[in-house]
């Protein structure tokens, strides 16, 4: 008994030593999280070192090699202006991440912080915050998005259009802050909660140094999963013409145009920006759920 | 000008249709008329855009044009058939005074206005004295295509005088038988000269039956009409609709035709759907894509400046280039690729931005910037997020920078691009021009000063152009004015304020069984739908 009890001991030791590395606990637990991470890196590569490894300059016209099939030269084939679309859809990786990131972080922060202080002030004040957020979410995401760029138009800072990544951004503020509310609810009700009230810290230093850091976890899995929802949007607002411009790479941009009108000559020309697309979203979702399974302490029991 | 409507197949597609519709249309026009025309029949068409106002006068779109002008009549019209020969109207017969400073028009009698009552010189005269004088409300896109007639005369109901004060070589193709300058009810416009904005009633083939906005319009043979045997058919339906729509809604037969024009693609598309079915009518349009540059901002207050970035277009490489994927395809100077006015292709290539070198023409453009003190250049396009727009905006991005120009582009919605037209807020913005007639007075206002064109993207004073201008339309000699052409479009090419990149191709689908139209280089000509029929 004693052997067999020893034999079985020593390999559970092992184990959990091997697993105290959080990023090897991921791997293992999370298979899924890892090819979505791989997803992820492949794109976020493609973007910090396009100017390095895109066979071609992403905006130069080469009117010989029109609308060419993939090949060797050109292995995603070209568009309608001859441009070698590998290059572009390495280059929109670019401004899905750069738009996506920001806006992701920009909308769960605000949301975060609206629900933190929603749940935290509760009765009537939590009540019309609510309320306002019923009214936001009552829109569908794509149109709330519409109808903010059809507001406030365009505004061009350093190549990034600040407009389109408020219209990004506003769509997820609610639904972020609904989210962190529910978990906002129960710190409330800790103690150090009520030890920091009465402490007499004020109301601000409470919501953001107490119960701030407890809605990490679920935080961090918001702005993941919100990165995919704004890439989403960023390509849907791209295809529709009210995101970026010509002739800037951009994956739902080049969807559109003259895409719809050789899909059926040069199925290329669409086949491989949507599967950029599907793919990063593929990709962050995965990340997301499996930080949310890897964090969730009652996934883990 | 004679215009060629041979088919020119481009693509595979095209080449393996092999429908009715091409051959017909190898053989020209003259193939429609040899056929029996058919009475009866409601004719369906797509329109991509819903009409401002009902008002001819004051419009210059075709979304008003094509819905409206099926209503009305004008004194002289344009041959079915014959583009450009002009025909009598209203008018019956028409002369002109040797010295060019009269022009008399006798009327029809018996014509009738839907309501009944007869039409007369009064109603001429109204409706002209209106376009010349427009009273309060009433807006008039055509008043200075008038400015050089003194007096309108009704000496009698069947005559109509136009006495002018100075000559006007395109007084015939501009004022008379402008698809435009429609005839309206006298009695109409004295009770309110505003009437015609919401209103329809002329003495056109067809009556009106019904605008609901957003869907459709309607109109219905008018039994009266002073043309006998004509309308032929028993009404038309034109349905408001999205381009990418009207691809389907032809192939699919919901209608039968869409006249103002489609993209190589789109015809491709078409083709294959509709099979033999199909008619395609091809040929060069009174169009052309325009850059023009804000000489109210610096450097573009600098010709040099313009004049390189017009240097760097390899406009050459783009009509056979961006033709296989745009409407866009024609090399021309100011006048349309091909007409009677058009510089030839020699004549194009010794002026800036047509030499077909285009190393010496990079070369050229560099050192012009550099000369003006700005090799490294930062600008702004403002473009119209449509198409062609947007494609000609990505071919000239990409040819800027060949000269080391840095280009930001802003595609703009239609009302936010008039809006920042109108208010000077571009460096260089991309714009078009359409007239109906290939005559040199209503082609070239495009490129004059400012007081003399208020809508001119650019706002400059060139007293040298609007001298050529006025020159060219006070001439009488048909080489005397060619000359004056000529160097009026030098002038422009060398200042560039505006600058053409490429005419527009004119692409119509329709279906084989929509017969009598006839195609011509403007989406403005034989919309009255009298001639046509359905097979």
């Amino acid at each position: 008994m004693t052997t067999l009890s020893q034999t079985s001991f020593k390999p559970t030791r092992t184990r959990r030593r091997w697993r105290d590395n959080p990023v090897i606990d991921f791997a293992v637990s999370q298979p899924l999280g890892v090819a979505g991470f791989l997803v992820v890196l492949v794109m976020v590569v493609s973007a910090i070192f396009a100017d390095v490894i895109a066979p071609y300059d992403p905006l130069a016209i080469d009117f010989e090699a029109m609308l060419a099939p993939p090949s060797l030269a050109h292995p995603f084939g070209t568009d309608t202006f001859g441009r070698d679309i590998l290059t572009r859809i390495m280059y929109g990786a670019r401004t899905a991440l750069t738009i996506g990131f920001i806006s992701s972080f920009i909308g769960c922060t605000i949301g975060a912080i609206v629900g933190l202080a929603s749940a935290y002030f509760g009765g009537w004040r939590d009540m019309i915050v609510q309320r306002g957020i019923d009214l936001l979410l009552s829109f569908p995401i794509i149109v709330l998005a519409l109808v903010v760029v059809a507001m406030v138009g365009r505004n061009k800072v350093g190549g990034v259009d600040l407009n389109l990544i408020c219209a990004i951004t506003v769509p997820i503020i609610p639904r972020a802050a609904r989210v962190v509310r529910s978990a906002g609810l129960s710190i409330r009700e800790m103690p150090y909660v009520d030890a920091a009230r009465a402490a007499g810290y004020s109301s601000t230093r409470i919501v953001l140094r107490h119960m701030a850091p407890n809605v990490l976890g679920p935080y961090l899995i918001l702005v993941t999963a919100y990165i995919a929802q704004a890439i989403l949007l960023e390509a849907s607002l791209s295809f529709l013409g009210l995101g970026v411009n010509e002739p800037t790479p951009a994956w739902g941009l080049m969807l559109s145009g003259n895409s719809a009108n050789f899909y059926q000559t040069a199925p290329w020309m669409i086949l491989f920006p949507g599967a950029a697309i599907s793919l990063a979203v593929f990709g962050f979702n995965l990340v997301g759920d499996a930080l949310r399974d890897w964090l969730d302490p009652r996934l883990k029991t | 000008m004679t215009e060629a409507f041979a088919f020119r197949p481009s693509r595979r597609a095209v080449l393996q249709s092999g429908v009715a519709g091409m051959a017909l249309l190898a053989t020209g026009p003259q193939a429609f008329a040899q056929e029996t025309p058919k009475r009866g029949g409601i004719l369906s068409f797509a329109l991509a855009a819903e009409p401002p106002t009902y008002d001819l006068h004051g419009s210059q779109t075709f979304a008003v044009m094509q819905r409206v002008a099926p209503h009305y009549s004008t004194l002289l019209r344009y041959k079915g058939g014959a583009y450009p020969e002009v025909v009598g109207d209203l008018a019956e017969s028409w002369t002109s005074a040797p010295d060019g400073l009269t022009h008399t028009f006798k009327l029809r009698t018996g014509v009738l206005f839907h309501d009944g009552t007869p039409m007369t010189s009064a109603d001429v005269k109204a409706s002209y004295e209106r376009i010349r004088n427009p009273p309060k409300g009433v807006i008039s896109s055509r008043q200075a295509s008038l400015g050089k007639v003194a007096s309108i005369e009704a000496p009698d109901p069947q005559t109509i005088v136009f006495k002018m004060s100075a000559v006007s070589s395109s007084f015939i193709d501009e004022v008379a038988a402008s698809p435009w300058n429609a005839i309206y009810s006298a009695a109409r416009l004295e009770k309110d000269p505003a009437w015609p904005i919401r209103n329809i009633m002329g003495t056109g083939p067809f009556e009106f039956v019904e605008h609901v906005a957003g869907s459709h319009w309607v109109g219905k043979r008018f039994d009266k009409y002073f043309r006998q045997g004509y309308p032929l058919l028993d009404g038309f339906r034109a349905i408001t609709m999205s381009p990418a729509a009207t691809v389907n809604a032809l192939v699919g037969k919901q209608v039968q035709a869409e006249f103002r024009g489609f993209s190589p693609a789109e015809r491709d598309r078409l083709v294959k759907g509709m099979g033999e079915s199909a008619k395609v009518q091809e040929g060069g349009w009174l169009l052309h894509q325009d850059i023009s540059f804000n000489p109210k901002r610096k450097p573009f207050d600098d010709p040099r400046v313009r004049r390189a970035l017009s240097l760097a277009i390899d406009r050459w490489t783009a009509s056979r280039s961006l033709g296989r994927i745009s409407v866009l395809r024609d090399i021309g100077g100011v006048m349309m690729p091909g007409g009677q006015w058009a510089a030839t292709e020699a004549e194009l290539e010794k002026l800036p931005g047509f030499g077909k070198d285009m190393a010496a023409n990079r070369a050229e453009a560099k050192r012009l910037l550099k000369e003006a003190g700005v090799e490294n250049l930062k600008i702004q396009l403002l473009n119209r997020a449509i198409e062609p727009y947007i494609t000609a905006g990505i071919f000239l991005i990409d040819q800027w920078r060949q000269i080391g120009v840095t280009v930001e582009n802003h595609d703009a919605e239609t009302a936010a691009w008039y809006a920042s037209i109108a208010g000077d807020n571009f460096d260089v913005v991309m714009d078009s021009y359409t007239d109906y007639t290939d005559d040199p007075t209503t082609g070239l206002p495009k490129f004059l000063s400012a007081d003399k064109w208020p809508i001119a993207a650019p706002k400059f004073n060139d007293p040298e152009l609007d001298d050529l201008y006025a020159k060219q339309g006070a001439a009488n000699d048909k080489a005397e004015r060619r000359k004056l052409v000529r160097a009026f479009e030098a002038r422009t090419m060398e200042q560039a304020y505006t600058v053409p990149i490429l005419w527009w191709r004119r692409i119509v689908v329709m279906q084989d069984a929509v017969k009598g139209w006839t195609m011509s280089p403007t989406h403005m000509l034989y919309q009255d739908l009298a001639e046509v029929w359905i097979a």
